[in-house]
């Protein structure tokens, strides 16, 4: 394969970063430690140092007001990234990300546009327990006047943020903490630009039995259990990636299950109202004939994160439960 | 209690200079318009022409005029829930205003905002919000694009005395002084956040120290006197425009009228407003040019027929503008490009029942609840229509109520 390169999510974001940072001197980037600290997870790092503190702002410890800060800077003319810790301190900014960065183009009759991006990692894993270790994709995904970005590759990453930052609404870009040292090809910015446009999901594995759709890390596992359900099971698992839920690409995944007659989806976050339930319910009004079995859903346990690592390792979905509801589907065939 | 010993004395007693007598006049001729707005808006919304919530300024016009009238014309103000008069003195025509409060598709948001929503882009007013304390970061946000364009516009962000103790207070003030924003912080202190007496809601109550300790200095000014708040404000967006020194004004002040048309107004007296009336801000100011000889009474009573032609105006004009197209439901939750695709970023289904497989080609052509939008449109008088929850009072009554439930 030519033009292109092997890295690390982190560094698919940070290359992004600097591309945007560097083709348009609107952007520019805000967040707690993002500057000197180079980032708590260090996809901004190097960046202070190429554009300076007018352009890598580190801020103090206000989400809120960081956020909103972002908003107004967006509505008169500038283009900002904010980067949050965690996706769980962004439950400190919900009142400018819904009531006014998700609101004010409608509610000011169109007037002006807020093309801010509010980057941050969710995910459990690192025992960081229950206020730091969520998936909260499916808050963002209710909000109209939102998109929401949930990559799992590095390509994706790259080219969906750097779409994100050219976008003219708000972006909840939501990143993962087990991702960002994942490794993956990355097509060579040499090779002209890596844009990834919002509402095109990616077909990860094509297969013929059963459609796994897995959002932001549950791509990965999908993909993993799809291995073993071919190997196995003799079981054709098509799985896929919608990369973005709003837009979303239901086309896609209707398509899959028009030829599968089957569906499971799987998700880290929790299962009431959670993207596997919207999804769900979008499928069966969509396709319900072509359905020959329940939709079934893997999704994070319904409690708060725990720290204790066994308990936070059975709090999340992994590769074995997948399978196991892969074949539920297929049961009474 | 507040008092008027809160009053800003301005040293030796000296009243604030007059402007040339043309801004004179015309700073009478919008408080009297706002005025004159208001009070038409608190009688429509007695008659279900106006929904929601109303919020009026009535005693607070000069800190409206006083602060407009301090800002060039490419600075930005950003207002509260409270803020048809912030519209109005910007330049917004009253027409757009009042289209706005009826809902109308020729409101200054289309009638997606209402009375706590109001925007002007064009004029700079960067509107009204509805949550407390919601538009100090934007503010500063616009200070922060101020900074990254290097422009010299400033930005004056406006905020109830009850604002100053939400968390975004706090943090942006730091944020302001600590990046040397280009913003005044100016707070409408009229004494209540909401129902709750300043001293019941704040420990300090000298408003103007808060920003202090976040680097940001403070001044106060005569909220009821229309020239001394445009010097205060002026003064302090020099400050901000030239030295990078965000600033916070506290003007005193007082809202003659409840919070909204639901306020019993069961937490202060008859005699507090009756002291505060004495001191009303248009009266003020049209006897002091009186006194110095820059109108006369019958000047001050044709400025005051002008402002109410305006005001039949623009009812006039509010009434005619049709409702928002049903068609128009889903404009604008957001800008399209070509990176958003397809139906599926907004579900425009609508309140109509998810009807499966078919729906997707029907929704091209169905207009959503088209019976529930021809009942609403059909005017106030259609149904039987419910007021917000907090409206206890009934509204016939508080038309006919005076100086109270306003």
């Amino acid at each position: 394969m030519s033009g292109v390169a092997v890295m690390r999510y982190r560094e698919a974001l940070n290359q992004a970063l600097r591309e945007e940072l560097t083709r348009d001197e609107r952007v520019f980037l805000m967040g707690e430690d993002i500057g000197v600290f180079n980032g708590a997870y260090k996809v901004t790092a190097g960046l202070l140092e190429e554009f300076g503190e007018a352009r890598v702002r580190d801020t103090p410890i206000s989400e809120n007001t960081i956020v909103g800060m972002g908003v107004g800077a967006a509505m008169t003319g500038t283009r900002p990234v904010v980067e949050l810790m965690t996706i769980n301190f962004s439950l400190l900014a919900m009142d400018q990300i819904v009531n006014h960065a998700a609101h004010i183009r409608y509610m000011f009759g169109g007037q002006v546009a807020v093309p801010l991006v509010v980057r941050m990692p969710q995910g459990a894993g690192h025992q960081l327990g229950p206020t730091h270790s969520h998936s909260f994709e499916a808050l963002y995904l209710h909000v109209p006047g939102l998109l929401v970005a949930v990559p799992s590759t590095p390509a994706d990453a790259k080219g969906l943020l750097k779409s994100a930052i050219r976008d003219d609404n708000p972006v909840i870009f939501i990143e993962h903490e087990y991702l960002y040292g994942q490794r993956g090809d990355v097509p060579d910015p040499d090779d002209g630009e890596h844009l990834v446009r919002f509402g095109e999901a990616a077909v990860r594995r094509e297969g013929e039995d059963v459609t796994i759709v897995g959002i932001s890390r549950m791509a990965l596992t999908a993909a993993r259990a799809a291995e073993t359900l071919a190997d196995q099971h003799d079981v054709s698992a098509e799985v896929i990636d919608p990369r973005t839920l709003r837009p979303l690409d239901l086309d896609t995944i209707l398509a899959s299950v028009r030829k599968t007659n089957r569906c499971v989806i799987v998700e880290e976050g929790w299962p009431h109202g959670g993207v596997g339930a919207n999804l769900a319910a979008l499928i069966q009004e969509q396709a319900f004939d072509d359905l020959d079995a329940p939709i079934g859903r893997v999704t994070g346990a319904d409690v708060p994160m725990p720290y204790s690592k066994p308990l936070e390792q059975i709090a999340f979905p992994h590769e074995p439960q997948v399978v196991d509801a892969a074949l539920a589907t297929l049961r009474d065939v | 209690m507040a008092t008027t010993s809160q009053r800003r004395e301005r040293p030796g007693g000296v009243p604030a200079p007059l402007p040339a007598p043309d801004a004179a006049r015309e700073w009478l001729a919008t408080m009297q318009l706002i005025r004159r707005f208001e009070e038409r808006a608190g009688e429509l919304y007695a008659k279900a022409k106006i929904g929601g919530f109303l919020h009026l300024a009535i005693g607070e016009e000069a800190t409206i005029v006083g602060a407009a009238r301090a800002l060039r014309e490419h600075d930005y103000l950003i207002s509260t829930y409270r803020s048809h008069g912030h519209a109005i003195a910007r330049g917004t025509p009253p027409e757009a205003v009042m289209a706005e409060l009826f809902g109308k598709q020729d409101g200054c948001s289309r009638g997606r905002g209402g009375s706590m929503h109001m925007f002007d882009l064009e004029r700079r007013f960067m509107g009204g919000y509805g949550i407390v304390g919601g538009n100090l970061p934007i503010a500063a946000g616009f200070g922060l694009s101020a900074e990254l364009l290097r422009t010299d516009d400033a930005t004056l962000c406006m905020l109830g005395d009850g604002a100053s103790n939400q968390g975004t207070f706090g943090e942006t003030m730091n944020l302001a002084a600590l990046w040397r924003l280009p913003v005044v912080f100016m707070v409408t202190n009229n004494q209540f956040g909401m129902g709750t007496a300043l001293a019941r809601h704040s420990a300090v109550t000298d408003l103007q120290r808060k920003g202090e300790s976040f680097g940001v200095p403070g001044v106060r000014c005569d909220g009821m006197d229309v020239a001394d708040t445009c010097g205060v404000v002026g003064d302090a967006l020099r400050r901000a425009r030239e030295e990078r020194q965000p600033m916070l004004i506290e003007a005193v002040t007082y809202r003659f009228r409840g919070h909204s048309m639901a306020d019993p107004e069961e937490y202060r007296t008859r005699e507090q407003v009756a002291e505060w009336r004495r001191r009303d801000p248009i009266a003020l100011w049209s006897a002091r040019l009186i006194e110095e000889g820059v109108i006369d009474e019958a000047g001050v009573e044709e400025l005051d027929r002008q402002a109410v032609a305006k005001v039949d105006e623009a009812v006039a004009f509010a009434d005619a503008s049709p409702f928002p197209a049903p068609e128009s439901l889903y404009d604008d939750v957001y800008a399209l490009g070509e990176q958003v695709r397809g139906w599926y970023s907004v579900d425009e289904r609508g309140v109509e029942p998810h009807r499966g497989e078919h729906e997707r080609a029907m929704a091209a052509h169905e207009i959503p609840a088209r019976e529930v939008y021809d009942q609403h449109a059909a005017g106030p008088h259609s149904g039987a229509e419910a007021r917000p929850a907090d409206e206890a009072q009934d509204a016939g009554e508080r038309a006919h109520d005076g100086e109270r439930g306003g």
